[in-house]
């Protein structure tokens, strides 16, 4: 192999980490504050990429310069929406029953597919990227490359230090890193513990649906994108140990790499290649690389 | 025995098992002969197959705590090993074996299977040992579904008939059905039976307490693998009958769909006993058949999940949970 | 024994008789055959990937069904809809249902390669029943181990291929190309059919393999040998949308060879850079969007009348199409007549002769399989939209492309490692 084609696979690697690490982060948030395993994490990936794309296309056609910018606002909003809806109607009064709201979002997200399906039809569809971010640049040792991908990088390193900001600097985030410690204790404290779920949930589901319209620009978005996203956002958070930012990204490079290179050097057992990481972290460290025992 | 017959369980389950009995003779009386055929193979049956994978999950649940969506999984592990090895599987992997060999291979990989995901995850629990499970299972089906050399990739393994059982065809809907019950209430009596062992008070203990267990001086982990390998036992029994009722197996027949159809079982019958996994699996059977009928065909999905988010919200312990509350009520009035 | 019987037992014995007949629908009785409707069930995919193609099948069942009224030698058509995941499973016990609990006669379906294998060993526990296929293209279907009640009237995904090695290796004088192909039965068919002829005549390929519903081709871009003079791609759905947006991202600028249901409507109406490279892409199968031939004009004139129904025909309403037609002919020639186990039926099931709706002529081998034309195509815009266009008609290929069968079936079974790439010697 060519040292060429060993930057570049890498390279692929980790843009594809960038992506899974937006869409990670925010299932990661959402646990690491509620201990909610939101099953519908997917669902909420899908939300955003569907209903972006609906504003998208219209304004693309229109050619308006914004057309992108647009979708992924509009995406992030409606996630966010749906996320919002959930916590509020139906898992904030279940609050502390976790394996009930895991059961409650596996039901919402198959109610969820099911009609998206039944609005927008089995029909794969694919955003462009407005034009100074769509084609491809150099990239020194690899060549051209797509820009896109490096722009999924950028995304990714912004939402992370977004996030370490919010969650280090900020009045908000310290109430969040308070209630992952002890939510009674904040409680006590007078705290409006139900406002701060909704804003952590809201937020959670806003990067989800982030990544379903950066996904859904470099991958074809079609049904089933909501399992595998689901999937990937559970096998990163569990190698990178949960409610841990840092350890999602480490989790995030860790599968993004695997899968490449996999495909790369041996295409048909590529796929478990992941599941073996996931197991070799288990067996070492349950909690995940950077989790810790509670 | 005779004084547990005289409880008002104990009569329940005799005139459930005496009606189960007399189901073959029953339905033709209720329906036209083919019809009466297909109820009793692919409505009953069917229920009765795939109850046995909710039991397993369902043993694991309520008496170990533990929530393992890879069950259907595991009864694919003995799916494939029973399609892999069995003589006139087409395409033929490996071929040669007999069902008798077969099937019990096939089981003992699916036990063998789940202790290995026993003890992956026996450091985990609760809300972790779901997520771990259901990225192993899609680990598996995604592998399954790559790989030719094993598994016929996509494709899958078809063909597998089944044996015959005293000279009649597997394949007859009474043979099946027959067989199906039978393994279902072996099984069914033998989780009862398992419960009441000391292995099972200490496996709801774990469940209740598991430090004040250890300190008791039982190994935890040890009897948490156990109890996957007892539930992967049973999930291989239902494999091997779900494959043979197929008349083979394919990578959908363990997908992320099969996967949560089998919890969708489990939490509408009702995660509290293992009645629930036949009731909730019977319901399910129903709905999937006639749902063109009654609803929609296109929209079954979101149907069975309106449904199942119902019972999740208003009945967690699902429709034998409800059950007891109505009883409860009717008895207060 | 007396053989005289009183004219009362006779009577009775009559009566008892005409009551069978009524109840089991018909024992050579037409007069009573002719007020039970004829059962006509049908399984396609209506949830998931290829929902839309599913949708799109039963909205040509229907304009066939209508043109008939309902109605085939004074019997009504009784029409029950069932649908699958594109699971085999799914598909089995849908057509268990149709047969055992519905009662129909027979099932038009399915849409997709595992689930036609599950129902054609399924037909073969049946007795006076009939499944014909719908769209699956799988050749073990019919071509190992055929049920005599299974029959299928469009061309397998192998036979799609014919012409398309020889034209790129002699026509377009490529000697080298890669091919890109999903990982699973179907791919493998096509790239089988493919290699059989291009190898043959003299070309050179490299085989890169992705596991179906891959979305991140950028590593196995990067490996395509420099030395290719063109790409053949073989992926379809969204495994074909992701590849050829990602090797347009890529700046990727071979000539594309497309496989089957790479140049299909759902592929050409989604937008994107990879329309860029699809124009000028020429494919082969079954059919296209423009087929000179007044056949297949009327057909998508009416097709259009439909509700919802797209520019042109997809592949899979094509398919359910030319099946559902070979039985209403098959029907309309016994009037109805589906006694005896359906036996004249079946024989005039197998022994159709008829236009497709592209107006390829269609006949069955002794394996109830379909010989018929396969379509040279290339995708060309037309009024600012790509469509498939045919420029050449490989004429009557049967499903061993011509190789006596037991020689074919020598072969082996298409797969990875055996792709058909067989050098001339």
């Amino acid at each position: 192999m060519t040292s060429q084609l060993a930057l570049t696979i890498i390279l692929n690697g980790l843009t594809l980490a960038a992506l899974y690490f937006i869409v990670a982060s925010g299932f990661s948030l959402i646990f690491g504050l509620m201990r909610t395993v939101n099953m519908a994490h997917g669902s909420l990936y899908m939300v955003g990429a569907y209903v972006g794309y609906a504003l998208w296309e219209p304004l693309y056609d229109a050619d308006a310069w914004y057309a992108w910018y647009a979708g992924v606002a509009m995406g992030m909003a409606a996630a966010a929406i749906v996320g919002v809806a959930m916590q509020r109607v139906l898992l904030g009064w279940m609050q502390g029953q976790e394996l009930r709201q895991a059961l409650v979002t596996i039901g919402l997200s198959i109610i969820i597919a099911d009609q998206i399906l039944a609005y927008y039809g089995g029909n794969p569809r694919q955003f462009f990227a407005p034009d100074a971010i769509f084609g491809s640049s150099n990239v020194p040792g690899v060549g051209r490359y797509p820009t896109f991908r490096l722009f999924q990088i950028g995304v990714a390193v912004v939402v992370g230090i977004g996030l370490w900001l919010l969650l280090n600097r900020t009045k908000v985030g310290l109430m969040i890193r308070a209630g992952v410690d002890d939510r009674d204790m904040l409680s006590a404290c007078g705290v409006d513990v139900p406002k701060i779920n909704i804003i952590v949930f809201a937020l959670g589901a806003a990067l989800a649906g982030l990544g379903g319209v950066i996904g859904a620009t470099a991958q074809p978005l079609a049904q089933g994108v909501d399992g595998r996203f689901l999937l990937i956002s559970l096998v990163v958070v569990i190698v990178g140990g949960m409610g841990s930012i840092t350890g999602t990204a480490i989790g995030a490079i860790l599968v993004g790499l695997a899968e490449q290179i996999g495909q790369a050097l041996f295409p048909t057992y590529s796929v478990i290649l992941t599941f073996v990481i996931m197991v070799v972290v288990l067996a070492l460290r349950p909690q995940g690389i950077m989790g810790r025992l509670r | 025995m005779s004084a547990w017959l005289r409880t008002p369980v104990g009569m329940a389950s005799a005139a459930t098992l005496a009606l189960l009995l007399l189901l073959p003779a029953i339905l033709p009386e209720l329906m036209p002969q083919n019809q009466a055929r297909f109820w009793l193979a692919n409505i009953f049956g069917r229920a009765i197959i795939y109850g046995i994978i909710a039991m397993s999950l369902i043993f694991l649940a309520t008496y170990g705590g533990l929530v393992s969506l890879a069950q259907m999984s595991l009864a694919g592990v003995a799916g494939y090993v029973v399609a892999i090895t069995i003589d006139g599987a087409a395409p033929s992997i490996v071929g040669g074996l007999s069902y008798a060999t077969a099937i019990p291979l096939g089981i003992a990989a699916a036990t063998l299977a789940a202790l290995f995901v026993g003890l992956v995850s026996v450091r985990t629990r609760d809300i972790y040992l779901l997520m771990i499970t259901l990225a192993l299972a899609m680990g598996f089906f995604r592998f399954v579904e790559t790989n030719l050399a094993w598994f016929n990739g996509y494709e899958g393994i078809r063909n597998v008939l089944g044996p015959s059982v005293f000279g009649l065809p597997f394949r007859d809907p009474h043979v099946l059905y027959y067989v199906s019950l039978t393994v279902a209430v072996l099984l069914y009596a033998g989780v009862l039976y398992l419960v009441r062992s000391p292995f099972g008070l200490v496996l709801q203990g774990i469940r209740d307490n598991p430090r004040r267990v250890a300190a008791l001086g039982y190994n935890v982990a040890l009897h948490r693998i156990a109890a996957f390998g007892v539930a992967g036992f049973i999930a291989g029994c239902g494999g091997v009958l779900a494959t043979i009722y197929n008349i083979g197996i394919s990578p959908g027949s363990i997908g992320l769909g099969a996967t949560v159809n089998v919890l969708i079982m489990s939490v509408i019958g009702g995660l509290g006993h293992p009645i629930g996994a036949f009731i909730g699996s019977l319901i399910f059977a129903f709905f999937d058949t006639f749902a063109a009928s009654i609803y929609d065909r296109n929209r079954f999905n979101t149907l069975i999940g309106i449904v199942f988010l119902v019972i999740v919200l208003l009945s967690p312990d699902g429709v034998i949970g409800l059950a007891k509350r109505v009883g409860a009520l009717m008895r207060r009035d | 024994m007396s053989l005289r019987l009183s004219r009362r037992s006779a009577l009775k014995g009559a009566g008892a008789l005409a009551l069978t007949a009524a109840a089991t629908g018909a024992i050579k009785a037409p007069a009573i055959a002719q007020n039970t409707p004829i059962r006509l069930g049908s399984v396609t995919t209506l949830e998931g990937p290829f929902a839309t193609g599913g949708q799109d099948a039963y909205r040509t069942m229907e304009m066939l069904l209508q043109a008939e009224n309902f109605t085939i030698g004074g019997r009504r058509i009784e029409w029950t809809r069932e649908s699958s995941n594109a699971q085999a499973d799914v598909a089995l016990a849908r057509a268990r249902k149709l047969i055992e609990q519905d009662n129909v006669d027979i099932i038009v379906g399915p849409l997709s390669g595992a689930e036609g294998i599950a129902l054609k060993d399924y037909s073969a526990t049946l007795t006076g029943k009939t499944i014909v296929n719908g769209s699956s293209g799988a050749s073990d279907t019919t071509l190992r181990n055929p049920s005599r009640n299974f029959f299928r009237f469009n061309t397998d995904g192998t036979q799609w291929m014919a012409g398309l090695g020889n034209y790129v290796r002699r026509t377009l004088n490529v000697s080298e190309v890669t091919v890109v192909a999903g990982d699973y039965a179907f791919p493998y068919a096509q790239v089988f059919g493919f290699s059989l002829e291009y190898c043959r005549a003299g070309g050179k390929v490299n085989y890169l393999w992705s596991p179906l519903g891959t979305t991140d081709f950028a590593s196995q871009i990067a490996q395509i040998p420099r030395t290719s003079g063109a790409l053949v791609v073989v992926h379809g759905g969204t495994d074909g949308l992701a590849f050829m947006t990602q090797y347009a991202q890529a700046g990727g600028n071979l000539p594309i060879i497309g496989g089957s249901i790479m140049a299909d409507q759902t592929m050409l109406s989604a937008r994107g850079p990879h329309r860029r490279l699809m124009v000028g892409m020429v494919a082969s199968g079954p059919m296209a969007d423009v087929i000179d031939d007044p056949n297949w004009t009327d057909f998508v004139a009416r097709y259009k009348r439909m509700p919802n129904a797209f520019p042109s025909p997809s592949i899979h309403a094509v398919n359910y199409a030319t099946n559902l037609t070979g039985v209403i002919r098959a029907l309309k020639e016994v009037n109805g007549d589906l006694s005896n186990n359906q036996a004249a039926f079946q024989r005039a099931l197998a022994a159709q002769k008829f236009k497709a709706p592209t107006g390829a002529d269609v006949s069955l081998d002794h394996n109830r399989q379909a010989i018929s034309d396969i379509f040279l195509t290339k995708i060309e815009e037309r009024g600012g939209t790509p469509m498939t266009v045919a420029f050449e008609r490989a004429r009557q290929v049967n499903q061993t492309l011509g190789t006596p069968e037991p020689a074919f079936l020598a072969l082996g079974a298409p797969s990875r490692n055996n792709t058909g790439c067989i050098a001339a010697s």
